[in-house]
């Protein structure tokens, strides 16, 4: 029941190896095992968001995969957004914006946010609500979050904010 | 904004300050509960009833203490050998209310794990320690508990009838608490109404649901005889308190720190079991020991909220003038009732909301169901009496066939009454006055955010004539604000001359850390950055109440002023010594004290710091203790008003009952606004909450008391994409009960929307005569409106 095999996972570049369960969750080997707990879980059932990572360039709900199934895979989560302290130009945009408040969603948010900037080119903000309602904020009722979203959209793709 | 009050304080109160809390948050480098993990930790979980109600039988614990890596199984039984169960009066209420107010309480004490009988769906029998959460769960699956169903008591009717089984037999009956009060005649009063309108009002069940769940680590040093408690909770003090009495620990020995907190709007905002279960198991197995609410269990688990039945009647003149309200409510309380009286004792107060009405009387029966315990949630009582008395006020209108925004302005106390005595007494027992404000001018720029009455209603009219349908939707609503007993905060100046600020007050991402900054920068006349606060940590202040209740801007600035105040006295004293000057002569300035019209002669804080240390060569004058610190407390005289006017314009869709919502206002006042950004964000945020409830949350109980809505798959959170645009007016209305003139302001925005919406429908629908009197406003029982009527 407890046989626990070795995974190695490259995070932010670097590449990891712990050891897990078979039925262990990533979200779960990526906090408890490798101390990466910038990534959040709120519900365990895929629906939250929070805790929303990228797998081989794709947005993941790492309570919905197994550690084991991750092994030899490429995974940005939040640690990996800022670089040597600099603030990521999302990471800014949320703050400049008020797009939170307790921030327990954030870590999911910000990932799913760069996931769908990074994915479409053409975002209206109606895109952009669709897109971000992948993940549930309590708090903030949201408008913070995509007008950060939209800036850095605009900011990305070349034009002055979101059609 | 507020000008004048703004340039007595300085520099840093009213400007929209970036938050200091946002940088470890937006790195991933927060620390919630869930975070922690300490060397040696072991991870608690607990079996909890499927059943609502049902008897005790043998708990055998004994294949789960066999499973590998598992260190500690305990049934009901064993714990309630060992503790006492929470006392059921967490929350007091004042003598002053009590005198008042006819009150007739038996609330229950709730046992930590029960060993005679589960209450609800979701309440613990039986609890596993192990190596891993893993673990943990798989020893539960082997605990064969016996569960003998009792008849479910599945919702408040049901536990009212006669015959109906008792839940806690040793009271003698399913009622908490029976309330009642009257203003004016009362109920007598009625008789001599020209008009006459009865209704029932229903708000249903729905709850805080912050994404963060609760939990809780705590570790014991046996050494020291000390308890380190983290709690996700919004009163760490309680807790505290809470711990002390069950192991009968000094409360100096146990400190209880609540780290990043996820989110709590009230659900986070008392005492649970694992708070105190969690602490005793790292003092019984010397090991630390965590707990980590799973979502599920949350929504079992964790205090639900509203859940109230209206019966109103209102009496009024030919010209919509109010002249009589009577009340008759049900509070579905669930099987305890943790905060007591207390969300009926809000909702009792606030009935009359902005209108000067002169009789009115109400009774409110608290009935104990097997449903999970109620609780405060983001307006605790206000959106639940909003509803019914914002729903009736439409109805005076549309029986007279009268604007409902008129209707409002006829009766709203004007600004020229301020202050206005109500004639009730507040929960805190002081008779109620409404400080100051402007509620008609609050009605009439929501309103004119829409476009304006006039405009509003000629679009219905041609909107209408082409077979659509656009209704105005009106909410308005006071709010106390800011409530006793008191607030703790302690400062002290660091020898660096760094200001040390502390306080009772509990945060959520409200942005506390930054606002009380503000504060204390501009008491102190230092930059912002010279400013360090801690929050949510017992072993930093001796007592604090918490952040429940829109109350921390106004009792934790008093608290923290009343600190500064006495210290800056002692600073002040020490300063003319070192200066050798008359403290009469003397300034702030600078980030230190100086001779009033002499730029040299200045001390810093760092001076003046180190010349109060005890000991040699120090620069105290004779008399004048060691040391600049204090802790102190405030105790506010009684609650400040905050109000608000919501409108919103929706259309609805005649196929399928469909709800979009063209925009909604709230034009809203909290007194001055100490950084008004965020305090936009408080108000969002609630507004989107109340959107949620009005529209889209749910928590379904079936006729045996079975809840249905167990996941976020089936209790609907707002998304992105179903907020609607939303506009927030600030008026600034300072209060007269405060230094700073501030309100409290973190609960208001959930209490109109579900209003709102049921106000919008209705008259949007009003050729229909449509009468919607409950939440949630569902699309079905709209499009139902329609069919086979004709327009
Ligand atoms: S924790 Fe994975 S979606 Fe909620
Ligand atoms: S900031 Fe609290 S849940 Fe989004």
């Amino acid at each position: 029941m407890t046989d626990r095999t070795s995974v190695t996972i490259t995070v932010n570049g670097i590449s990891l190896t712990g050891l897990a369960e078979p039925r262990m969750l990533l979200a779960d080997f990526l906090r408890d095992e490798l101390r990466l707990t910038g990534t959040h879980v709120g519900c365990e059932h895929g629906v939250c968001g929070a805790c929303t990572v990228i797998v081989d360039g794709v947005a993941v709900r790492s309570c919905l995969m197994f550690a084991v199934q991750a092994d030899g895979a490429e995974i940005r989560t939040i640690e990996g957004l800022a670089t040597d302290g600099e603030m990521h130009p999302l990471q800014k945009l949320f703050a400049k914006h008020r797009a939170l408040q307790c921030g327990f969603c954030t870590p999911g948010m910000l990932m799913t946010a760069i996931d769908l900037v990074d994915s479409t080119d053409d975002l209206t903000e109606e895109d952009i609500r669709v897109g971000m309602s992948a993940a549930l904020c309590r708090c903030t009722g949201y408008e913070g979050i995509v007008n950060a979203v939209a800036e850095y959209a605009g900011k990305v793709h070349g034009k002055e904010g979101v059609r | 904004m507020n000008d004048d009050v703004r340039k007595q304080t300085g520099g840093y109160i009213g400007q929209s300050v970036p938050r200091r809390e946002d940088r470890n948050l937006l790195l991933g480098q927060g620390e919630f509960v869930a975070d922690i993990q300490l060397p040696n930790m072991v991870h608690a979980a607990f079996a909890r009833s499927p059943l609502p109600h049902a008897t005790i039988g043998d708990v055998d614990t004994e294949a789960a203490r066999a499973v590998d890596g598992v260190c500690f199984v305990a049934s009901g039984a064993d714990v309630c050998a060992e503790l006492p169960p929470i006392n059921g009066m967490q929350v007091v209420t004042p003598q002053g209310w009590r005198d008042r107010v006819d009150t007739d309480i038996l609330i229950p004490d709730q046992p930590l794990v029960p060993e005679d009988k589960v209450r609800y769906v979701g309440e613990a029998f039986a609890l596993a320690v192990a190596d891993s959460r893993y673990i943990a769960e798989d020893a539960l699956e082997l605990i064969e508990a016996e569960l003998i169903p009792l008849p479910p008591l599945a919702e408040a009717e049901t536990a009212l009838a006669t015959g109906a089984v008792l839940i806690h037999e040793h009271l003698g009956r399913n009622v908490a608490a029976f309330l009642h009060t009257k203003k004016g005649d009362g109920a007598a009063a009625m008789d001599a109404c020209p008009n006459r309108l009865s209704r029932r009002f229903v708000h249903h069940r729905y709850a805080a649901m912050p994404m963060e769940t609760r939990g809780v680590v705590a570790e014991y040093d046996g050494r020291t005889d000390t308890l380190t408690v983290w709690s996700s909770t919004q009163i760490v003090h309680w807790v505290r308190r809470e711990i002390s009495t069950a192991l009968d620990m000094p409360e100096e020995r146990i400190r209880c720190i609540a780290p990043d907190v996820g989110g709590g709007f009230g659900g986070k905002g008392h005492v649970y079991p694992e708070d105190i279960l969690v602490a005793w198991l790292a003092k019984k197995l010397d090991r630390p020991v965590k707990w980590v609410e799973d979502r599920h269990e949350h929504i079992l688990n964790a205090a639900h909220s509203r859940d109230n039945i209206y019966d109103v009647e209102i009496g009024f003149d030919d010209d919509g003038r109010i002249l009589a309200v009577t009340s008759s409510f049900l509070v579905d309380s669930g099987a305890y009732t943790p905060v007591g009286a207390g969300i009926a004792g809000n909702s009792i107060a606030h009935m009359l909301g902005p209108y000067d009405i002169p009789h009115y009387e109400t009774d409110c029966k608290i009935v104990l169901t097997n449903r999970t315990p109620n609780a405060p949630y983001r307006g605790a009582g206000r959106p639940e009496v909003g509803f019914a008395m914002e729903r009736a006020v439409d109805l005076v209108a549309n029986h007279l066939d009268l604007d409902p925004a008129k209707v409002r302005f006829r009766n709203m106390i004007p600004a020229d009454a301020m202050p206005y005595e109500v004639g009730l007494t507040y929960r805190d027992g002081v008779p109620m006055v409404y400080d100051s404000g402007d509620y008609p001018e609050a009605l009439n720029r929501a309103l004119d955010a829409l476009g304006g009455l006039d405009d509003i209603r000629a679009r219905q009219k041609t909107a209408l004539a082409e077979g659509k349908y656009l209704g105005l939707g009106i909410g308005c609503y006071v709010e106390g604000t800011g409530v006793g007993p008191f607030e703790g905060a302690s400062v002290k100046i660091d020898s660096t001359g760094k200001i040390m600020v502390a306080a009772g007050a509990c945060p959520q991402g409200q942005g506390h850390e930054t606002v009380f900054a503000q504060f204390a920068a501009d008491m102190w006349q230092v930059p912002i950055e010279d400013v360090f606060v801690t929050v949510a940590d017992t072993g930093q202040v001796t007592q604090g109440y918490g952040t429940i209740a829109s109350r921390s801007t106004v009792t934790a600035s008093g608290a923290i002023k009343i600190a500064s105040d006495t210290v800056q006295e002692k600073a002040f004293a020490i300063a003319a010594n070192m200066l050798e000057a008359g403290e009469t002569d003397l300034e702030m300035r600078d980030s230190g004290i100086g001779v009033k019209g002499v730029p040299d002669m200045h001390v810093t804080w760092r001076d003046i710091a180190r010349a109060a240390k005890p000991g040699w060569d120090n620069q105290r004058p004779d008399g004048v203790e060691a040391g600049l610190e204090s802790t102190s407390y405030y105790e506010p005289p009684t609650v400040t008003w905050a109000y608000a006017a919501n409108v919103a314009l929706v259309w609805i869709d005649p196929e399928t009952g469909q709800i979009d919502i063209e925009k909604y206002v709230e034009v809203h006042d909290a007194g001055l606004l100490v950084n008004p950004s965020l305090a936009d964000g408080q108000v969002k945020g609630g507004l989107v909450q109340g959107l949620g409830g009005g529209l889209l949350e749910e928590l379904a109980y079936d006729d045996q008391g079975q809840l249905l809505t167990g996941s976020l798959a089936d209790y609907l959170l707002p998304t992105a994409s179903d907020v609607p645009p939303i506009e927030v007016v600030h008026m600034e209305t300072p209060s007269p009960l405060n230094a700073f003139g501030v309100k409290g302001l973190g609960e208001g925005g959930a209490i109109a929307p579900p209003v709102v919406i049921a106000n919008a429908v209705c008259d949007a629908l009003r050729p229909f005569k449509a009468e919607l009197n409950s939440t949630p406003v569902r699309w079905g029982d709209v499009a139902n409106f329609f069919d086979g009527a004709t327009a």
